[in-house]
């Protein structure tokens, strides 16, 4: 184990760099309540005031400590942007799995149902989902999901095809495997590692749509610590009190910096074509 | 290859049907119409007087129809080239529409085209050097575009204009057939903020693949008859490695017309997606329908265009 990470950090130490940032932020939502001076929705200081000894990031437009909105932010981008995966990439990469397992009609029709979906405009589409079912953190995550599943099923669906053509499954079926055990031993375990690429890249995807919904007024509700609803208050505040926009904003490129360069190392590694120097 | 291109645009029905009947039916489960919009923003009559009012109005645009026998007379309409009235602004929707695709078109172009010309270079330099330190700057530039939302960064880069250079860019938007420099002004900030932000999966394509085609006999054989490395570089490996590039670029030029709303919205640029949003916030039904088909069609056009460019960038690819 110790080894394993050790190789890592030396093969891609660009991704253990994201990985150790991705670490603190976790430690960072799971302590929040401890990590935290204020509460998060806890007003009644003064607004705009500067940062300095009491508050380290300044206050924003109605008096609420940034500082604890960034650190319960944490929580809540990280909660969103793992649900939606979760949810949209599962969702999406069985969908696609299972549709080009068992192909012809199934796999069409789906296939024109992803089609459709992604020839909306995602964040039109996300707009128009928050407005129909009203602003809320578990709707955020529900339209992010519908957001993702999708472009998993349509990747996962490419790589499934190539699965179900391989000599081992028509192996297994001549072998008499039911389709339940050929999806499950077979199927699945083979497209894991497109799971796990997709997985780790839309997690930083989802957070910065979420801001870009704040933005919109389709995100969060407004009290709500959201990064992206700070971000958008702060936008509004930016000659005035930058430190509104500044905190925030480093907070959230930080974490999705380093779950983009923990996600590129993950598929660099997964993709067997890329390891070692120039031949 | 007539017979593929036939088969493709068979294909853009079922889903520009299912495209325009999901966003039909999303809308209709919003709450509200702009029947009460309109009512509610300007009534100052009684309850009663009120609702009659709404449902007035909700008989003359057909809103009480059933929401499919309502999708039924739109999809019969649009076909025949009549996206109807808007709502809110009281004309007709293709009016609009003329008006703003040129508009977003324009800004998506741009956006490409700056985002290619900065994003494959980056990507070949990372390759060719790969785990060297600029390997790993290129790789950190590229992908700190992605890290902040492209409303902070725009927001940012109007700041910094205001504060350092006391200039803002022109907020009237001016055609470029009328004055290409004023335009351009105002263009060129959110087409480099979005640029920047779609260069990163650009960047990492060229990467990977020219990291794979550099690997090949031919780049060895080329290398072994004593080619120089830039032509060994740009001739014989870039070319292949770029034709996954095409796909995915294409890919994303589709979808820039409805993923420019945020750059339009911090810049001003009254485009398509400025519309939309208002569009949706307003109820206004016919306006959303017919953006969304549009750019439904131009992403499945181009996504033809460029599957077609490929077949004929690699002689290897025959369509049937």
């Amino acid at each position: 184990m110790a080894r394993a990470l050790g190789r890592f950090v030396i093969r891609q130490p660009l991704g253990a760099a994201g990985a150790v940032i991705v670490l603190a932020m976790i430690l960072v939502a799971l302590f929040a309540p401890a990590l935290a001076p204020h509460g998060p929705k806890e007003t009644g200081f003064a607004p705009y005031l500067a940062p300095g000894a009491e508050f380290p990031m300044g206050t924003d437009q109605v008096g609420r400590d940034v500082l604890s909105r960034v650190i319960w932010g944490a929580r809540l981008s990280l909660q969103i942007g793992l649900f939606s995966v979760v949810f949209g990439i599962t969702l999406g990469s069985l969908w696609g799995a299972t549709t080009a397992y068992f192909g012809g009609v199934w796999d069409s029709g789906s296939q024109r149902i992803v089609d459709s979906l992604m020839a909306l405009p995602p964040i039109i589409l996300a707009l128009s989902l928050m407005a129909a079912l009203g602003q809320s953190i578990t709707n955020v995550i529900l339209a992010l999901t519908i957001l993702l599943t999708p472009t998993a099923a349509r990747t996962v669906r490419s790589v499934a095809l190539g699965v179900v053509a391989a000599p081992y499954v028509e192996a297994a079926r001549a072998a008499g495997c039911s389709h339940a055990r050929i999806i499950a031993r077979h199927l699945i375990p083979n497209c894991l590692a497109s799971y796990i690429v997709l997985f780790t890249t839309n997690v930083s995807y989802a957070i910065v749509v979420e801001a870009s919904l704040s933005f919109i007024g389709a995100g969060a509700p407004p009290d709500e610590p959201s990064w992206g609803g700070m971000l958008t208050a702060g936008v509004q505040a930016l000659e005035t009190a930058p430190w509104m926009v500044f905190f925030p904003g480093l907070a959230i490129s930080l974490a999705v910096f380093a779950l983009n360069l923990l996600g590129d190392s993950i598929r660099d590694l997964t993709d067997p074509r890329l390891r070692g120097g120039l031949g | 290859m007539r017979r593929y291109v036939l088969r493709r645009l068979l294909l853009f029905v079922p889903t520009l049907f299912g495209a325009s009947l999901l966003v039909f039916i999303l809308l209709r489960l919003v709450p509200g119409d702009i029947a009460e919009i309109l009512v509610y923003q300007t009534g100052s009559e009684s309850s009663t007087v009120q609702k009659k009012q709404i449902q007035q109005i909700r008989a003359e645009l057909g809103l009480d129809r059933p929401v499919l026998v309502q999708y039924g007379h739109w999809m019969w309409d649009a076909l025949r080239g009549d996206f109807g009235q808007s709502y809110s602004q009281r004309r007709p929707v293709s009016a609009i529409l003329a008006e703003r695709f040129p508009r977003s078109m324009e800004l998506a172009t741009l956006t490409l085209f700056l985002a290619v010309i900065w994003a494959v270079p980056l990507g070949v330099v990372s390759a060719v050097r790969q785990n060297s330190w600029v390997d790993y700057l290129a790789r950190i530039v590229s992908l700190s575009g992605l890290s902040l939302p492209l409303f902070v960064t725009g927001a940012l880069i109007l700041w910094l204009l205001v504060r350092f250079f006391r200039w803002i860019p022109p907020l009237e938007f001016v055609p470029f057939t009328e004055n290409p420099l004023e335009n351009l002004k105002q263009l060129i900030w959110p087409a480099l903020c979005q640029a920047y932000y779609i260069s990163a999966p650009i960047t990492r394509l060229t990467r990977s693949q020219m990291l794979e085609v550099i690997r090949h006999d031919y780049v060895r054989t080329a290398r072994a008859k004593g080619l120089a490395e830039r032509a060994v570089v740009y001739r014989h490996a870039l070319k292949n490695a770029l034709l996954p590039v095409v796909t995915f670029v294409g890919w994303w030029g589709g979808r820039l017309l409805g993923g420019l709303v945020i750059m339009e919205i911090i810049f001003v640029v009254p485009g398509m997606g400025t519309s939309l949003v208002q569009a949706v916030s307003q109820r206004d039904y016919p306006t959303v329908q017919a953006f969304i088909f549009v750019m439904a069609v131009v992403f499945l056009l181009v996504n033809l265009a460029v599957d077609l460019l490929y077949a004929w960038l690699d002689p290897r690819i025959r369509y049937t």
